[in-house]
């Protein structure tokens, strides 16, 4: 049986990237609080997930002409995910939508869920480890 | 990368809210300078924030470009135009003719207020550019 990295890894590489980029998306939010009719943003992990799901399954794809070669598919593939507009539960007079005990919370929870994914990943790492080794 | 990029968020609103600190600084110092005439009188001043993107085609954009997302920065300082204190003051070596000054228009109340708001907004900064940090940290330590 060959051990194929790609399957190997799972979603949980797509997942650690899109915490990633998410991060910076509430970064940007929490640093832009003061910012006149600025608007809050946030990416849907649902929508991201879904369309990882729908690409992986009949979109286009590169075409694989050797089987070293790596199917270039991602969860946030091609430069991005939809970005959402959060909707504010006490608007500002100034027009900035950015609440900060939201962002705060929310920047918190994704932290977390990239120590989550992170710690996924490695356990996968792990694991190919022992399986090379024979150990 | 994105994780990197947080560093260059947090970092765009560390700055602009030392900015915002500045200027409660410098109208808090100035809050009692008094002058003969109403060009001369110091006025409040207070920054404005814009969000930047790198693209000005990105504005509207509704897809994550890798470096749409850029921060904050300070667009200019506005001079307050609420009205200026006239004061009677017939022994200030300031006065005018009838024996008026000027003093500024600083609301220390509300600079005081500013100024809260502004460190607390900074130490958000910190606190986004120190998780940033550790989840870069982790990454390093992968397969270990």
């Amino acid at each position: 049986m060959a051990i194929s990295f790609n399957n190997a890894l799972g979603i949980h590489e797509d997942a650690l990237r899109f915490r990633g980029q998410r991060s910076a998306v509430l970064a940007n939010n929490l640093a832009n609080v003061d910012t006149p009719n600025y608007k809050a943003r946030d990416i849907d992990f649902k929508t991201a997930l879904a369309s990882k799901l729908n690409s992986s399954s009949q979109s286009l794809k590169l075409a694989t002409t050797s089987h070293a070669h790596n199917n270039a598919t991602g969860l946030l593939e091609d430069g991005g995910a939809d970005l959402f507009y959060r909707n504010p539960e006490q608007p500002s007079i100034d027009g900035n939508t950015v609440e900060e005990h939201i962002e705060h919370a929310q920047f918190m929870e994704n932290s977390l869920a990239f120590q989550a994914s992170f710690t996924f990943l490695n356990s996968k790492f792990r694991g190919l480890l022992t399986a090379i080794k024979g150990q | 990368m994105a994780l990197g990029n947080v560093f260059d968020i947090a970092g765009s609103g560390m700055s602009a809210q030392s900015v915002r600190l500045n200027t409660t600084a410098s109208n808090l110092a100035n809050a009692q300078t008094a002058s003969s005439s109403v060009d001369q009188v110091y006025r409040a001043r207070h920054p404005v924030f814009q969000a930047i993107y790198n693209k000005e085609i990105d504005l509207d954009a509704s897809r994550i470009n890798s470096d749409s997302e850029a921060g904050v920065r300070v667009m200019g300082i506005v001079e307050s135009d609420a009205p200026l204190e006239r004061r009677y003051e017939p022994n200030h070596p300031e006065s005018d003719e009838e024996g008026y000054v000027f003093y500024p228009n600083v609301n220390v109340v509300e600079e005081m207020t500013d100024m809260i708001s502004a460190s607390r907004s900074f130490q958000v900064n910190v606190e986004v550019m120190n998780a940033a940090k550790q989840m870069v940290q982790r990454v390093l330590s992968l397969g270990q």
